[in-house]
Formats: structure tokens, C-alpha cells, sequence
């Protein structure tokens, strides 16, 4: 009888279900508000070349920024946590890149180095003081963004008597800017079309971490941790699972993506500044929760916050090649989460539902 | 009940945090294939033992003793390895990941090499599936879907499926009854009769005394953090039973005070303020 359950249980593919198999993937919701955004914008920004490589650079371009943090904040809410000192990591990674290499003179691969050093640190910070003091993160981290902005400002003015910085690019190392802050151009032959233009290395960077992650976060074991660990802390807890020492890691990994970010955007411009990035915090949450991120953990797919971050990012820059107001673009967002989280709830009770419903 | 050594004994057990005694000299014994009933109203210290015998506690004095050797449990997971398990009310599964990757979490199966190690899904759905349905679960036949589409009872009963296919040789049950209803707990009873036949030793706490007498050998009444009472199936009532947990007070008298009331009141149980009539 035994025998007869298993063969049962193993060998129910289902034929013809995987078109309905496709709709329950999490990252549907997510892909179809890209798709029907990017219509939109075809449409409306036809007369303006939004389908022109330049403009697919700019919000491409916007999107890395964004996009690079996305993917580990995402981690963070999948296992029920938020991360919001990254408004000021990123313009703490430029200062601390600009201060070693271009102030004090060091190897920009020290520099680096040390940046990432910094950055794991505020993100241990981050991770202990959220597992220690049982505090939400949102105050925890809302209480280091202030931290870090302070000490920034402070140490800037401190050390170099000066919150904007210079990064020349004498004072890197070519395979660096060509591997962190350039523009990238492809075109097939001599006068052949375009593939890209005017693409900056992060494009390159978020893409590469975004299969990176996709790996780590659905076909690694650590990944199901993180879904375990959002689902229920002490089930995974008596699970065997190091939920502190994994969460103290998601914390170090969203700050170090910012650093990078930061460090990106150093070596590309030549210069650094202390300013917060308030927007930038709200743009990440944006994106991971159009990516049909569940806010209260447990549920979300890389490939979500991979197309919600290219979503938003079409909306902000998109609106440019249209005859609308640039303003309205915040309107569209909003209206535009709103939707995407409706949408998602509708998205994830299909996904429950179906488990109950039909074969009895 | 053939060896005569139980496979997790306590002796004496105390259990003080700071000032406060939370546990006074608990002695328990639990044989293979046996179902011990902890009964015990809130704050009876309940929690604090079941926390003691899985590790989270280290006992302030006395020993507890697996298959006869004195054992001290430093972490949770120690305590699992050595074939301890716990399942609580709502535990063990999450809601929004399929059967096959709940059942593995912190023990995922992998296939590949080196850093290369994928979560196997296929294997993982099999085991779990089959795991399940062992135990009479033949509802779940996909590992594919989510725990959140399951109903209570086989929420749990994946959950002791699951502490089973690891290893688990005693069973600790944190009210599993407790947030279900009268089918669902049938269900999961039945689930713990299954686990007992297979030979493992069962502390299952509760405060339905009916559920209890429903699967129980043996029955400890815990009050105020001492054992109160410890006696076999069928030597006590379910009356005398409820009484003691209610610390000797005539709970059935009780109940049929407050049913009384109810039935003349629409349903309503009698105001805390006034006693009732």
C-alpha cells in the first residue's frame, strides 16, 4: 500500500497545467506591471525615442542604482526584516572611497577594500543590534541612517574640511573604472547597429548580482533559510537554523551592496558628496514591494524585485519622453504600488488556493 | 513497553529563574511506544518543561536521562539531535512555502558539487509526500504546493511527519489540539496514535482532558510547578481529572454553572465582576 501511495505522489506531472503552473509563479504580477508600463510608455513616448538605445540606457542606468540595493533589501523583508540605513551607507561608501584614494592618496583597490570593511560593519551593527534588542529594524536602522549621516558629515568635515570630494581618474586604476564607472558601448562592426549605448558598469553589476541572488535565493539551501526565517522565527529557530547569525548576514550584504552602489557612482562621477539619500530609501522599498515582496516576510522572488525595479525605474525616467509632466511620474508610482500590491495579494491567494481547491 | 528503561526519564528536576521557582522536583518517566499526558491550566509550568526537555532549559538541579545515561542539553539543537523533538501549536511549517521545502528547512537535501549545491525539489517533495502520507495523510499528494493551503490539523500532522522522518525518538507535542477543531483534532489524535504504534515515546500537552484520555497511557497533572498527580489510563475519571488540574476546585460544578447561565442568557458567559447566580 505503501508502494502504491509513493508512485502516486512522485509521479504526478501534470500535463497541460504548466501554462496555469506559470501563473502562479509570485513573479507574474510583478512581470505583467512591466510589461504593461513599458507599453505605455512605447506609446506615449514613440514621437520621443523611448525605444531608442539612449533611453533604454537611462532608465537602465537609473535602475542599477536602485536595483543593486533592491535585490538584498528584498532579502531582508523575505525574512521579515527592513533595512532603511542605506540612505546614508551610499553616501558613506563615497566618502569613505573618495577620503582613502583620492584624499589621503591610497591604492583604490584599498579603498575599496576598506569601504567594504566600513560597510559590513555598519551592517553588523545593524544585524546585532536587531537580533540582541528584539527592536524592529525599521527603528533600529531609522536610528543608524541617522548615525551614519552624522558621522559622515562630521568625519568629512573633520578629516578633509570638505563635504564634496574629488575622485580623479588618475587616481584609479583604468581595469576599476573600467569595471565600476564607465560607460559601456556596444556596436556590432564598424557601422552596425547599436546593441547598447551610454550603459554604465552597474547596469553590468546589478544584472550579474540579480543571477547571482536568483541562485542564492531559490535553488541554494541558505535561500529556503531565508523564507523559513520570514514564514515563522522560531519554527525556523527549532528548525536548526542560525536565524541570527543569517539575519546579522542579510544586514552586512544590504550594506555592502549600498557601498558598492556608492563606490559606483564615485568612480563614475569623480566625486563624492555627504547628502542623504532620503529618495533612495523609498525607492528601494518601492521596487522590492512591486516585485511582489511580501512586507511581512516569508514570500518573493528575485526575479520580482528584478522586474519591479526595472518598473520603477521606467516610470521615473520614462516620463521624460512624453508629453506628460515630469511630475506626474510620483503620481504614477503611486498609483502604480497601490495596484502592484493589491495585484500581488490577489497573486498569492491564487498560489494558496490552489493547493486546497480541485484534486481531492 | 517490553524494555523496561524509558527512553527519557527526569529525576527531581527544579527549575528556579533568578529568585523564582518555576519547577519543583519533577520525576517523569516515558517508555517506547507510551503517550504521557501532561495536563496543566495555564501557568502550571507547562512551557517551562517542555522548554527544559528540549534543550532552550538547563534544569537548576536534578537530571534528565535518556535511554538511561544522565544527558545535559546545552542548546535546542542538541537536544534534537539526540532524537528529541517538539512540535508547538502552530509550529514546524510555514505558511508560504510549498510542503517540500517546509518539511526540509535547515536540512535541505542538495544535488552538485562544491559551492554548486542546488536544493534538491524533486527529492525533497518525494520524501515529504510519502512522509505524509505514512502517517494517513493521503490528501497531500503535491510538494509542490503551499503549507498555507493545508488545514490546521495537517499542518501539524506535517509537522510531527516531519520530526518523525528525522529521527525523532521522543515526541514532545505542545498543545496540538489546542486552535483546532473537533474533526481536525480527531485528525491529528489519530496522528499520535500512528507515532506511538511506530515505537516512539509521546509527551503530549494539553488541557482537554478529553483529547488526552483520547490517546494517553499515563497522565501527569501539573500545578504551581510540581507534579500533582501521576497515575495510568483508567484508574481516574475525566471529572477527577479536570478537577485536579483546576487545583482541587469542583470544576465540573463550575462548568455546569456557567453552562447554566449561558443557556438563560443567550450564550453569554456570566460577567467577571459579580459571581454567578
Amino acid at each position: 500500500m505503501t508502494e502504491a501511495t509513493t508512485t502516486t505522489a512522485t509521479t504526478s506531472g501534470r500535463p497541460g497545467l504548466d501554462v496555469l503552473g506559470l501563473f502562479r509563479r509570485p513573479e507574474i504580477g510583478a512581470f505583467a506591471g512591466l510589461v504593461l508600463v513599458f507599453c505605455f510608455f512605447t506609446y506615449f513616448g514613440w514621437d520621443r525615442n523611448f525605444l531608442s538605445p539612449l533611453a533604454a540606457a537611462s532608465w537602465l542606468n537609473f535602475a542599477s542604482t536602485i536595483g543593486i540595493i533592491a535585490i538584498p533589501i528584498g532579502f531582508l523583508m523575505i525574512a521579515g526584516e527592513l533595512d532603511i540605513s542605506v540612505g546614508a551607507m551610499v553616501p558613506a561608501a563615497k566618502i569613505i572611497l573618495a577620503t582613502a584614494t583620492g584624499f589621503y592618496g591610497l591604492d583604490i583597490w584599498l579603498g575599496i577594500l576598506i569601504t567594504f570593511s566600513l560597510a559590513a560593519l555598519v551592517g553588523w551593527i545593524n544585524g546585532m543590534l536587531v537580533v540582541r534588542t528584539q527592536v524592529p529594524s525599521l527603528i533600529v536602522t531609522l536610528a543608524t541612517l541617522f548615525s551614519v549621516a552624522g558621522l559622515t558629515l562630521f568625519l568629512s568635515l573633520y578629516l578633509t574640511d570638505t563635504t564634496q570630494l574629488a575622485l580623479r581618474d588618475d587616481d584609479t586604476r583604468p581595469v576599476v573604472e573600467w569595471l565600476m564607472g564607465s560607460y559601456h558601448t556596444l556596436q556590432l562592426g564598424e557601422n552596425g547597429p547599436t546593441i547598447w549605448r551610454g550603459i554604465q558598469s552597474s547596469v553590468f553589476i546589478w544584472i550579474a548580482m540579480a543571477v547571482a541572488c536568483y541562485y542564492f535565493l531559490h535553488h541554494s539551501p541558505w535561500g529556503n533559510w531565508i523564507f523559513a526565517l520570514g514564514g515563522d522565527q522560531e519554527s525556523a529557530r527549532n528548525a536548526g537554523i542560525p536565524i541570527n547569525r543569517l539575519k546579522i548576514g542579510l544586514f552586512m550584504l544590504t550594506a555592502m551592496a549600498a557601498a558598492l552602489t556608492g563606490m559606483c557612482e564615485t568612480i563614475l562621477s569623480n566625486s563624492a558628496s555627504t547628502t542623504t539619500q532620503f529618495t533612495l530609501i523609498f525607492n528601494t522599498i518601492i521596487a522590492v514591494v512591486v516585485g511582489g515582496v511580501l512586507l511581512t516576510g516569508g514570500f518573493g522572488t528575485v526575479a520580482g524585485i528584478f522586474f519591479g525595479t526595472a518598473t520603477l525605474a521606467i516610470v521615473q525616467q520614462g516620463i521624460n519622453y512624453t508629453q506628460f509632466d515630469r511630475n506626474l511620474s510620483n503620481l504614477i508610482i503611486g498609483i502604480m504600488l497601490l495596484i502592484a500590491v493589491l495585484m500581488n495579494d490577489t497573486f498569492r491567494k491564487m498560489a494558496t488556493n490552489w493547493s486546497t481547491g480541485k484534486k481531492k | 513497553m517490553s524494555d523496561r528503561t524509558p527512553v527519557i526519564e527526569l529525576r527531581k528536576v527544579d527549575k528556579s529563574f533568578g529568585p523564582i521557582d518555576v519547577l519543583h522536583e519533577i520525576s517523569l518517566k516515558v517508555h517506547k511506544g507510551e503517550v504521557l499526558c501532561l495536563l496543566g491550566d495555564n501557568g502550571a509550568g507547562k512551557s517551562t518543561l517542555i522548554k527544559t526537555l528540549a534543550g532552550v532549559h538547563q534544569p537548576t538541579r536534578g537530571e534528565i536521562l535518556l535511554d538511561g545515561k544522565p544527558v545535559t542539553f546545552t542548546r535546542p539543537k542538541q537536544a534534537q539531535e539526540s532524537g528529541i523533538a517538539t512540535v508547538h501549536q502552530f509550529g514546524g511549517t510555514f505558511p508560504l512555502m510549498t510542503i517540500g521545502r517546509s518539511f526540509f528547512a535547515g536540512v535541505e537535501p542538495t544535488k552538485g558539487f562544491g559551492p554548486f549545491k542546488v536544493f534538491d525539489r524533486k527529492k525533497a517533495n518525494a520524501i515529504a509526500v510519502e512522509a505524509v502520507q505514512n502517517f494517513g495523510i493521503t490528501r497531500i499528494d503535491d510538494g509542490d504546493r503551499l503549507v498555507g493551503g493545508l488545514s490546521g490539523g495537517e499542518r501539524q500532522s506535517l509537522a510531527i511527519a516531519r520530526a518523525v522522518h528525522f529521527g525523532a525518538r521522543v515526541l514532545i507535542l505542545d498543545e496540538p489540539t489546542a486552535a483546532l477543531g473537533v474533526k481536525q483534532a480527531a485528525h491529528v489524535l489519530r496522528i499520535v496514535n500512528e507515532a506511538k504504534r511506530r515505537g516512539l515515546a509521546v509527551i503530549f500537552i494539553t488541557h482537554q482532558v478529553m483529547h488526552a484520555m483520547a490517546v494517553g497511557d499515563h497522565f501527569a497533572v501539573l500545578i504551581r510547578g510540581a507534579i500533582a498527580a501521576d497515575f495510568r489510563k483508567g484508574e481516574k475519571t475525566r471529572e477527577e481529572i479536570t478537577d485536579l488540574m483546576a487545583g482541587g476546585q469542583n470544576m465540573a460544578d463550575l462548568e455546569a454553572e456557567i453552562e447554566g447561565y449561558m443557556e438563560t442568557h443567550e450564550g453569554h458567559p456570566p460577567p467577571i465582576a459579580q459571581p454567578a447566580e
